[in-house]
């Protein structure tokens, strides 16, 4: 039940822009995904490896330039205009361990880096690998392994 | 509780901000602003404590004065580390306060208890907060963009000092209303000034309730920093719950930035918000005799991390202090 005041509160409380937000963020992931393949197109066609190995290469790309990008200081405000764009691909998992790790630096490399780098991406790691567990039980359960 | 002083004056106040407040509609009226955050430390926290006493150092050069007799002054950082690191640099009897956004208030009435009552000759009070120093602490890392709702705040970096005596110059301290702690059942971090503004309508009802006073009294309320959105939810408030029409006001949160074309959502927020903006603009214009009585209620939320992980609502408190243009 809100009372008096909650009621006020609500009137007065923007609606953030969902529609416009989604719309954005599906853009940028829509086009994060033709970077990723063109990629590994790249990584295939030049390096002549494998497409398994060119994913990793694409990755490994991606998250060190979300990382540098990062460390030169403007990468959070793409984040912030691109939203789920640049924060659900593996750009916003680099984005998140790399901005704790700047911020703790100077609190020492084990007590400062060590402890806190992992501070808002350790959730992703640790919830990836009970979705896996869960998903992976599904699979051998329903017989498809 | 509300206590009415009769010999107690801000002499002198010494304003210094950094880089957003100084591109911000008031830079003229600071002491002193930096284009830097880091204001050549090493570190956030660092950062504030040299602002803190910088800040004093100047306070004490411009009213010419070699110590004083207590130091009351508080910030946002935990274990008020920032006030406490720079009080160790100073020969002065040290009262650290936390009271969050409204430590300025809760300072300056601490402070005028003592001149008023004669057990000190002069107060320095002070308050600070650091932008980056708070976000880190209470939020994300500076360098995570994680989208932000409209109706969050943005933390004042700079730190503000008064000085306090019984010598009749600068504004008089005509009173002062301690604020209760006030539950507004709300969880949301990102909606500050609907954590705050009923602590603040409380606040200025007890006060007018105390001192028999209509709102018409005041040439001006000003609360501290409830944000464009908060300023809102505190007139409709008054309106319904203490049929008070909050008309001669504003809200320091909206004053320091200039909302619509910084990067700040609903305004400023911090414990150097209220005081940056009051004893810079605010006292301008009581000097000016453009304003004579203002109600300064700088707003506190109480928040803190662990208490929102473990889904308790916010308290929070506003002090608040009448100034009189001499």
């Amino acid at each position: 039940m809100k009372d008096k005041y909650q009621k006020i509160v609500d009137k007065y409380t923007p609606k953030e822009a969902v529609f416009y937000n989604t719309i954005i963020a599906f853009i940028i992931g829509g086009i994060m995904g033709i970077i990723g393949e063109l990629l590994i197109e790249f990584y295939q066609y030049y390096f002549s490896v494998s497409s398994k190995e060119a994913t990793v290469c694409m990755l490994i790309t991606l998250i060190f330039l979300s990382c540098l990008f990062t460390s030169l200081g403007f990468f959070d405000k793409w984040v912030n205009f691109c939203k789920c764009g640049l924060i659900i691909p593996i750009t916003g998992f680099a984005h998140a361990t790399q901005s704790a790790a700047l911020e703790y630096r100077k609190e020492g490399l084990v007590t400062g880096i060590g402890a806190n780098m992992l501070k808002l991406s350790g959730a992703v790691i640790i919830y990836g690998i009970i979705g896996s567990f869960v998903f992976s039980l599904i699979r051998m359960l329903v017989g498809l392994v | 509780m509300t206590i009415k002083y009769n010999n107690v004056y801000i002499n002198e106040t010494a304003t210094i901000t950094g880089p957003y407040e100084a591109n911000g509609p008031l830079k003229k009226y600071f002491d002193k602003t930096y284009d830097d955050l880091y204001f050549k430390a090493k570190t956030w926290e660092q950062a504030e404590t040299k602002l803190i006493n910088e800040s004093i150092d100047m306070l004490k050069n411009k009213s010419n004065i070699k110590t004083a007799s207590i130091l009351i002054g508080g910030d946002l950082l935990n274990q008020i580390v920032a006030s406490s690191y720079a009080a160790s640099k100073i020969n002065s009897s040290f009262i650290g306060i936390y009271a969050a956004c409204s430590t300025s208030t809760l300072g300056l009435i601490l402070g005028a208890n003592f001149i008023e009552n004669k057990l000190a000759e002069n107060v320095i009070t002070f308050a600070s907060s650091h932008n980056n120093g708070a976000e880190k602490q209470y939020r994300y890392p500076i360098e995570y963009g994680g989208p932000k709702p409209k109706t969050t705040t943005f933390t004042t970096t700079g730190a503000a000092s008064a000085l306090l005596t019984k010598i009749k110059k600068g504004i008089k301290i005509e009173s002062g209303t301690i604020g209760k702690v006030v539950d507004s059942k709300t969880t949301n971090v990102f909606h500050m000034g609907a954590v705050m503004a009923k602590a603040a309508a409380d606040t200025i009802n007890k006060h007018l309730t105390d001192t028999g006073r209509t709102i018409d009294y005041y040439d001006l309320i000003l609360t501290g920093d409830l944000g464009v959105y908060g300023k809102e939810i505190i007139k409709e408030y008054m309106k319904e719950e203490y049929n008070i029409h909050l008309k001669n006001y504003n809200d320091t949160g909206t004053m320091i930035f200039d909302v619509d074309s910084q990067p700040v959502y609903a305004g400023a927020s911090g414990a150097a918000c209220a005081p940056l903006v009051t004893y810079s603009y605010i006292f301008s214009q009581m000097k000016k005799k453009k304003l004579n009585k203002v109600l300064l209620v700088a707003t506190g939320a109480l928040m803190n991390p662990t208490m929102t992980n473990q889904k308790l609502t916010i308290p929070a408190v506003a002090h608040a202090v009448s100034l009189e243009a001499v």
